[in-house]
């Protein structure tokens, strides 16, 4: 276990520090008093490696990040979890915009609110299911040229709505798996996608990881199950087939 | 509304058999890409409307029995009225598609290289014969230091103390341009990967991700990362000598890519990361860029996951604020900026932008060499330009013009067999580049072609090295920006201006 100090320190050093820890055999790190600093496991590998973050990281936790295991206690800002491959991200508030760019593998569990664009071009590949579970609400362009994983958004602000107000929702969604816990007005969605009612695999799918949700979190598993869920999927894996003609 | 099948169109070329000269061996058929011949029973039959005049068929009849010539039934002339548009009017209304096409614009603006004239000693300042003097074509590309500090060992001998950045060293400035596994074949790969590791420079993987075979050749290759994020992840990042961001591509700058579903078979999903089937979607930003700033946080983004240990490059398309952007992107902490000009090839890209958006290399190249002077910061990064080099001689001019080292793409095609068809998009090309066929891939051999492609760079080089010579510098850095061995042609007060260089006889 290794505790370091951030008040003051620029990015390039602190991560320098972890990952010379990690290159070190250090399994564990504590950082306190983080206040913006850039990268925060930016590139590290080591499945085995838990680095948990007092404060507020800056952009880019997570970046290229290929296993590690990354608490936040408090709220995270953009881009977490950017070009992800493996790993997970546990944020205690709220995120920013952009969150799992080009996400590839790994989870990222988001306990409040997150900005637009979340889970933007996401995909899978293989065994690689990347999924973010979002505890509160999200803007628009959600899950924009998603290509593959899992997007679950619980919508557990505001509960008293029964309908999520987001526009541009999964605009050219071509791959990939979205659960809503909430009805959203169909003439908002993009041609791309469609809805569903969930079947049993899903449902077995979704008490696996919302399980690890709730307990990341101490949310209660039936406040999440108060309401039903809907599964979004691709109209298409092609949705611009159509649209050019070679010269 | 009812769909008709019928079309306005007319084959553009004829591909015409000589039946007495023909043996019926059927290599045509084998060798087009296109399905253009079918055996008919006694005779090769040509369907005209699939030919492209990609040239593979007659090169390869034994006979010499096929000739392939534009259709000589005409659309009627007119200079206002040309060919392509009024086929392009056609073309849109059968199928209500934007048209794309394949390779650099055919667009008949003026070629800038082709109106510079190069300088030469004569009487002073004496010429050198390189062929038997020492003649410096090395190339480093990276950030160099604004000053050197040195400390002096023991015997009172200077050692260097200033950290020097990362840097790639070529051997010769050429470096390939990026294209990607998908748009191209991996054994077109392949041969620009054995070129460039025979030559000490190096290729550049394209957004496509990097084939497992091409890792033995990491120290001789640029791992892009473009919005799409394919393949991307730390091993890839550190893969290569550098990381190149792709912010824009000269032959369609502000767009996207798109690798249509049906081209990503199991290899190309693997190295691509992505489920087989389904479009490779490149948004037209990255979405994490949406400033300059933002730029910086991606570089630094990529310097930590590489350890500051590869210079990371960022590719830009020629546009009109190119100056002030690539000030910007310095800024930033690019090491090297890649520029290209809007004559710069694609796999494919709509024809309204490739012929109708960006600006020439030329004038973009002189444009940021002098304002990254005047700003005191043109040693922060190295320049690549590109953008159809066809020649050295484009090549010396684009150096002279400010350009550290010059990006081929279309030329190195060119190597392989392509005939500049401008049909990449398709899929079905003959010479095995620009597809994924496997019978088509099979008979690009990296082998014959990384020898072709050295032959080229090597003869290039050796041309360098001969003006060089004559100008009367022995090192390509003394040629660097050096306008004042430029003078233009047929050029106008204001293109003057803009390249920075003075009329001819001036």
């Amino acid at each position: 276990m290794m505790t370091i100090d951030a008040a003051g320190m620029h990015y390039k050093e602190l991560n320098g520090i972890i990952r010379e820890g990690i290159l070190n055999g250090v399994k564990k790190f504590f950082i306190e008093n983080v206040n913006g600093q850039y990268y925060i496991g930016d590139g590290i590998k080591g499945d085995d490696v838990v680095i948990e973050i007092n404060g507020t990281p800056g952009n880019d936790l997570g970046a290229f990040m290929d296993g590690p295991t990354l608490i936040v206690n408090n709220n995270a800002q953009d881009n977490v979890g950017n070009t992800m491959n493996a790993g997970k991200i546990i944020i205690n508030g709220d995120a920013g915009d952009v969150i799992g760019y080009g996400m590839r593998g790994g989870r990222i569990y988001i306990r409040g609110n997150a900005g637009y664009r979340v889970g933007i071009h996401m995909k899978g590949y293989n065994e690689q299911l990347p999924v973010i579970i979002i505890g509160g609400k999200v803007g628009s362009f959600f899950a924009e040229y998603m290509a593959g994983g899992v997007i679950v958004l619980l919508g557990l602000e505001d509960d008293d709505s029964d309908e999520l107000d987001i526009d541009y929702f999964a605009s050219g969604m071509h791959g990939g798996t979205i659960f809503i816990r909430k009805k959203i007005d169909f003439s908002k969605f993009s041609n791309e996608a469609e809805v569903y009612e969930i079947d049993d695999k899903d449902a077995k799918f979704l008490k696996e990881y919302l399980t690890d949700f709730s307990n990341s979190f101490n949310i209660s598993l039936e406040e999440i199950y108060k309401k039903p869920f809907y599964k979004i999927v691709p109209s298409s894996a092609r949705p611009y087939a159509h649209l050019y003609t070679s010269a | 509304m009812t769909k008709s099948s019928f079309s306005n169109i007319q084959s553009e070329y004829l591909a015409v058999i000589d039946h007495n000269k023909c043996v019926r061996c059927k290599r045509c058929i084998q060798n087009c890409g296109w399905g253009t011949y079918s055996f008919g029973g006694d005779k090769i039959i040509a369907d005209h409307s699939k030919c492209v005049a990609c040239g593979r068929c007659y090169t390869y009849c034994p006979e010499g029995a096929i000739s392939i010539i534009k259709n000589p039934t005409v659309i009627r002339e007119n200079a206002n009225w040309q060919e392509p548009l009024v086929k392009n009017i056609w073309r849109q209304s059968e199928t209500g598609g934007i048209v794309i096409s394949g390779m650099g614009t055919t667009f008949k603006y003026k070629k800038y290289f082709d109106h510079i004239l190069l300088d030469a000693c004569q009487v002073t300042n004496p010429s050198i014969d390189p062929l038997r003097e020492p003649m410096e074509l090395r190339t480093f590309l990276g950030k160099k230091p604004s000053k050197l500090d040195f400390d002096f060992d023991e015997r009172g001998e200077p050692v260097l103390k200033t950290k020097m950045p990362p840097q790639i060293e070529l051997q010769t400035p050429f470096v390939f341009g990026a294209m990607s596994y998908g748009s191209i074949s991996l054994n077109a790969q392949k041969a620009m990967a054995l070129a460039a590791r025979a030559l000490g420079i190096v290729m550049n993987t394209g957004e496509g991700g990097l084939h497992d075979d091409l890792v033995p050749f990491g120290k001789n290759i640029i791992v892009q990362v473009a919005s799409g994020r394919f393949g991307v992840h730390r091993d890839y990042l550190n893969s290569g000598v550098a990381v190149e961001i792709k912010i824009g591509q000269g032959a369609k700058p502000g767009i996207g890519g798109h690798l249509p579903g049906e081209k990503i078979g199991i290899d190309i999903s693997r190295t691509r990361m992505i489920p087989v089937g389904t479009d490779a979607i490149s948004p037209a930003p990255h979405h994490d860029i949406y400033s300059i700033e933002d730029l910086r946080q991606l570089i630094y983004a990529i310097k930590e996951a590489t350890d500051y240990e590869k210079p990371v490059s960022v590719k830009v398309a020629a546009v009109h604020n190119i100056a002030a952007i690539v000030s910007g992107i310095v800024r930033a902490g690019a090491d090297i900026v890649y520029i290209d000009g809007y004559s710069g090839g694609t796999g494919a890209a709509p024809i309204v932008i490739r012929d109708h958006v960006g600006i020439p290399i030329e004038l973009a190249l002189a444009q940021v060499d002098e304002r990254l002077r005047e700003e005191g910061i043109r040693n922060e990064a190295s320049i690549i330009a590109a953008g159809s080099i066809r020649s050295s001689a484009d090549a010396i001019k684009a150096i002279a013009l400010g350009a550290d080292a010059v990006a081929i793409g279309t030329a190195a095609l060119i190597v392989m067999g392509c005939h500049v068809c401008g049909k990449c998009n398709t899929g079905n090309c003959s010479w095995g580049i620009t597809t994924q066929r496997p019978e088509l891939v099979r008979r690009l051999d990296p082998e014959v072609y990384g020898e072709r492609l050295y032959n080229l760079i090597s003869a290039w080089s050796h041309e360098i090295q001969e003006v060089l010579g004559a100008m009367g510098v022995n090192s390509i850095e003394s040629l660097r920006g050096s306008r004042e061995r430029l003078r233009g042609i047929e050029l106008t007060d204001a293109e003057l201006k803009a390249l920075g260089i003075k009329h001819a006889g001036l």
